[in-house]
């Protein structure tokens, strides 16, 4: 990844901290979470009004780590780096921005490898299947418990831009503006069809024991390392693949074997054994599941400007034209919807080449966009 | 009014005109919208909120600086998410030359608003037909472009958009005919570089 352009300063070393929650969650599968406990970062500070705070929701793979580093980890800074900071896009001298890793994750809140209180072992495979609804739930109790009653904004990518959106239907009173960035109103058959071999890759996996592989010492990761290379075949576009890998040989000449020929079967195997080494299985098919069953229209019959009725808050949608997993079709029925409703909206269909995870990247265009779209924002 | 709204209707002298024909609170959609400017204005002087389609990514980021609603479309595929009659005056302003499929866009925008209110350069323009005399491609402060590099692919004449508004049906409720930023009302289609137009369904 590039430098940010006009880069300034990192938040610099960050300590996550830990909310927890006494009063049972209802979640929409009808399960009970009898308490939770969710790991949060903030960056910058609250101001006197409580009026600038901005939410900043994770995707499939991220978590509450969004801006700076861990003292323990220099190297490694938050997810969304490139944006949130002193001087960033999202700036930090001005806002107050949180990170949440959200409910069922495997990076500190409560998910599959927190201890369930009716067995005292881990919740494994039991932990309840949560979702896009009860996520944002669990950030409306943490927004409680930091005094927030209303967000400057909720800003997401992908899956959390599914999150922004729906923090506009279910709290619509709590939110002055959502950023949905590459997203959709809900997934096609086919974005469907790559969870699930994704999901079979982990379930078929020897080693996954129904979820239970904690209690067995085993990690399923011949699954975990397929349903990660899967995904990020989705995540990037044609064009970029062949931009970075080419049909480059990793030895110069064919090896007639199986061993890696291409470099960017490398590179595929690189991503899946990094994954697969700190992220939890459970958690990646909870994940898939909470994208799959999004779908606000669905209660509407299947009409998403009723579903998006409910909205009071400004939007900024923005697609990429290279991005084919949630391609700018999509984002531009929920630009319908918002203009059925009549909402304050601008919409942005940018030309940069990185695909889906375009989102992550800094183009001027998309992060000058986020930038002045900030700074119009009031305190 | 301030001195860059003084500014921008010196650069746009079309923007006075329409912003005139708008009524206060209306509706408006404004197609080629550029970095905002016009919506800008018609927000700070008729209250008139809005949408801006624009292409261009560096002019759609101007219009998110400039605070006005912005939607990254192409013109050319038509106006398909807006409903019928959405707005109460859909504006082309001295976009319609540049725009391949003209037919189509006109009815579209008849579709969408009310009310639609359309500048172009007017190719009839003295300066226009004596260059074509002289044998070249008119280049002049209205069509800047030499014809090797311009984005104007449907120039035409006062009478030619006339009989496009015959053909298509609509009414044509109001025409202003300027140059140098004044009207010009002696034989309009030679004296006047640009026009500016009000239709509606008939």
């Amino acid at each position: 990844m590039n430098a940010p352009q006009h880069s300034s300063g990192s938040v610099g070393v960050v300590a996550p901290q830990k909310a927890v929650f006494d009063a049972p969650l209802l979640l929409r599968s009808g399960a009970t979470l009898p308490a939770f406990e969710l790991a949060y970062e903030t960056y910058g500070s609250l101001n006197e009004a409580r009026s600038n705070a901005v939410l900043v929701c994770h995707a499939l793979n991220a978590s509450h780590h969004v801006a700076g580093v861990h003292a323990d980890r220099p190297d490694e800074p938050g997810w969304w780096d490139n944006l949130v900071g002193p001087g960033k896009p999202l700036d930090t001298e001005r806002f107050f921005v949180i990170g949440v890793n959200n409910l069922g994750g495997c990076h500190g809140s409560t998910g599959p490898m927190s201890p369930n209180p009716a067995t005292g072992r881990r919740w494994g495979g039991d932990f309840p299947v949560v979702t896009v609804e009860d996520w944002v739930d669990a950030q409306a109790r943490l927004a409680d418990r930091l005094g927030i009653a209303c967000f400057a904004a909720v800003m997401g990518g992908s899956l959390g831009a599914m999150q922004a959106l729906h923090w506009a239907l279910a709290y619509p009173e709590r939110i002055r503006h959502s950023l949905v960035i590459a997203s959709t109103p809900r997934l096609s058959a086919q974005n469907i069809a790559f969870n699930e071999v994704a999901r079979q890759a982990i379930t078929t996996d020897p080693d996954f024991h129904d979820g239970h592989y904690y209690d067995k010492g085993v990690v399923p990761t011949r699954g975990l390392r397929i349903a990660r290379m899967i995904g990020h075949i989705t995540y990037l576009s044609d064009e970029a693949m062949m931009a970075k890998f080419g049909r480059l040989l990793r030895r110069g000449v064919p090896g007639f074997d199986f061993d890696i020929d291409f470099e960017v079967e490398s590179y595929l195997r690189h991503q899946g054994d990094k994954f697969s080494s700190y992220f939890d299985a459970n958690t990646y098919l909870r994940i898939t599941k909470a994208l799959d069953y999004f779908d606000p229209a669905a209660a509407f019959g299947g009409n998403l400007s009723a579903a998006l009725a409910r909205a009071q808050a400004a939007f900024l949608v923005v697609s990429f034209k290279s991005d084919w997993r949630f391609a700018p079709a999509r984002s531009r029925e929920i630009v319908r919807a918002l203009l059925d409703n009549r909402r304050i909206l601008s919409y942005l269909e940018l030309d940069a080449p990185g695909g889906h995870d375009a989102f992550l990247m800094d183009d001027p265009h998309y992060h000058g966009a986020l930038r002045a779209y900030f700074e119009n924002i009031e305190r | 009014m301030n001195a860059t709204d003084q500014a921008l209707l010196a650069a746009r002298p079309d923007f006075a005109a329409i912003a005139r024909w708008v009524t206060p609170g209306a509706r408006v959609l404004d197609l080629g919208c550029g970095d905002g400017g016009l919506l800008r204005y018609l927000w700070e002087a008729r209250q008139a909120p809005g949408y801006g389609v624009e292409i261009d990514d560096a002019e759609v980021v101007a219009c998110v600086r400039n605070d006005v609603n912005v939607l990254q479309m192409n013109l050319e595929d038509g106006l398909s998410v807006f409903r019928d009659g959405s707005f109460d005056y859909v504006l082309l302003s001295e976009t319609l030359q540049t725009i391949h499929r003209t037919e189509q866009l006109m009815r579209e925008m008849l579709r969408v608003g009310r009310e639609v209110i359309v500048s172009f350069p007017n190719f009839g323009h003295w300066q226009a037909r004596l260059q074509l005399l002289l044998g070249r491609m008119p280049v002049s402060e209205a069509l800047p472009y030499a014809w090797y590099e311009t984005p104007n692919v449907h120039l035409c004449t006062l009478t030619d958009f006339e009989d496009l508004c015959r053909r298509l049906g609509t009414r044509i409720e109001e025409r202003l005919v300027l140059h140098a930023g004044r009207p010009v009302s002696l034989l309009p289609n030679v004296f006047g570089s640009l026009a500016v137009y009000r239709c509606t369904w008939t």
